[in-house]
């Protein structure tokens, strides 16, 4: 047994299954299924979160570990990465997504950005969320597309929508009250910036414009979008 | 190669996938192509009823499945449709009897069987099955109400499908009453489009004669009268690849109304 290959533990709903982000993935996912058939029928019907930290992995080699774990009565429902491509390959096979804000960071340790930009890792979608699908970020979100009524968006930073936004957003999530949600098409069914909450009116002769909403003197303002 | 499948799917029950199927079972039948429909909702079968077909089954999906009779012996034919045929859901048994991979292999059985069109009555998106009923689609039709919660239903359908590789599917709103829409009480098409974004192949307008038609087995398309049996015409001619208008549902305008917007008046 390898703990540093498959890690696994209990986490409230469910399981946490932490896999090595160096080790080639064929040992990785040969110990993984050695070592839930050691336990076999111990973990089935569990909701499973899995960390892959800083690996990139494409839709395929997600979609067969998600195959892996099905075929063992585990639900995979929820993948924390900090790689974009493992992401957008979670997004792709709607599991929930949750990007692990790791600072931009090269081999040395420094900052890999232009040091005199104060940047923040993000997560980026490009495609429309449908209803059901939920997005979570410990930085901030783009998404080139739609946010679909019954689609909801939590960021920890800022949150732009290339395109329509109905579904529900929460931007600071973490109590950051100068975040700001900017989209082309602002009608959300519920908007929130840290402790802040409103709702759109329903107003079909609403002029469509891209517009910002931001926290001003306690409470949510939505302007021109003039950045 | 050759059979299209073509699977009938929704986010919420109840919208009209089963009548869907049987009246474009119907219509491509009419227009001479060989047909079979799959009833893949198992455990809530009722596409046998609806063709007027429940007193003729034998064997069901899961019996070929299962190897317990051949394809053929599942097959059943159509009294008035020779090359129109059907395939029952088992009733009772357990719903993982079948799976993703038994369905692509059934449907390339048909495909051997010289099918135009294979068509899949699926269960509504969230229940297990809904990935057996995709699994072999060249093709997935989304029906859905002009009701906010089915559009909201259907849009997570086209999600799942995007995820499946299968999408994003095309639209059928069904049960569209215009003087409701009118009156602004009920979602237009458009409406429902710009929530989903998809292609629409079909408007079918709510019609009395669709219940009594269900009810007796003769699906609504063969009722000439029918404006619901018009429409469900046109997809199956839309499916085929014909360019059909889509129909002016607004049965209170009247002829002169019509005129005026002909010469460009108000
Ligand atoms: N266009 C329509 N007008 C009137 N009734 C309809 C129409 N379409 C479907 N129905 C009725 O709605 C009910 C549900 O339809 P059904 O096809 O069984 O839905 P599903 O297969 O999606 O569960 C049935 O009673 C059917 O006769
Ligand atoms: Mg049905």
């Amino acid at each position: 047994m390898n703990k540093d290959i498959v890690s696994i533990k209990g986490i409230n709903d469910g399981l946490l299954i932490t896999l090595s982000t160096t080790e080639e993935w064929q040992v990785i996912t040969t110990e993984l299924a050695a070592r839930l058939d050691e336990q076999s029928g111990f973990f089935a019907g569990a909701k499973i979160t899995v960390d892959l930290g800083e690996r990139p992995v494409p839709k395929y080699e997600l979609s067969s570990l998600r195959a892996l774990l099905e075929r063992r009565g585990l639900a995979l429902l929820v993948v924390q990465s900090g790689s974009a491509t493992t992401l957008e390959s979670a997004n792709a096979l709607d599991l929930r997504a949750v990007a692990l804000n790791q600072p931009l960071r090269n081999a040395e340790g420094e900052p890999s950005f232009d040091p005199d930009e104060d940047g923040t890792l993000g997560l980026m979608i490009r495609r429309t969320l449908r209803s059901g699908r939920r997005v979570h970020s410990r930085g901030h979100v783009v998404i080139v597309g739609d946010v679909n009524p019954g689609a909801e968006v939590v960021a920890s930073g800022d949150i732009v929508v290339w395109g329509k936004l109905r579904g529900t957003v929460h931007a600071g999530a973490e109590g950051d009250e100068s975040a700001v949600v900017c989209a082309l098409d602002m009608s959300p069914s519920q908007l929130r910036i840290a402790a802040h909450i409103v709702t759109s009116p329903k107003d079909k002769r609403r002029q469509v414009r891209p517009e910002m909403a931001c926290v001003r003197h306690n409470q949510i303002v939505v302007e021109a979008w003039e950045a | 190669m050759g059979a299209k499948v073509v699977t009938i799917t929704s986010g919420k029950g109840g919208v009209g996938k089963t009548t869907t199927t049987a009246n474009l079972g119907v219509a491509l039948a009419r227009m001479g192509k060989k047909v079979t429909m799959i009833d893949a909702d198992i455990g809530l079968r009722n596409l046998d009823v609806v063709m007027g077909l429940e007193n003729r089954i034998v064997y069901d999906l899961v019996d070929i499945v299962e190897g317990r009779c051949r394809l053929r012996q599942a097959m059943i034919k159509h009294k008035q449709f020779p090359e129109l045929y059907l395939i029952p859901a088992a009733q009772t048994r357990d719903k993982t009897a079948v799976s993703p991979q038994d369905m692509v292999n059934l449907a390339n059985q048909l495909r051997e069987e010289g099918m135009d069109y294979i068509l899949i009555d699926s269960p509504a998106g969230i229940e297990r099955g809904f990935r057996n009923a995709v699994a072999p689609a060249d093709e997935v039709l989304i029906v859905t109400n002009p009701e906010v919660s089915a559009v909201r239903d259907a849009d997570r359908i086209v999600g799942l499908l995007e995820a499946e590789n299968k999408g994003p599917g095309k639209l059928i709103i069904n049960r569209i009453k215009m003087d409701m829409v009118r009156k602004g009480e009920m979602l237009s098409a458009n409406d429902v489009t710009d929530i989903l974004a998809i292609k629409v192949i079909g408007i079918v307008p709510e019609d009395e004669s669709v219940i009594p038609a269900s009810n007796s087995g003769i699906p609504v398309t063969l009722n000439e009268g029918s404006r619901a049996g018009l429409a469900f015409r046109n997809i199956a001619r839309r499916l085929l690849g014909e360019d059909v208008p889509f129909m002016d549902l607004d049965e209170n305008k009247g002829f002169f109304q019509r005129l005026s917007k002909l010469f460009g008046g108000a």
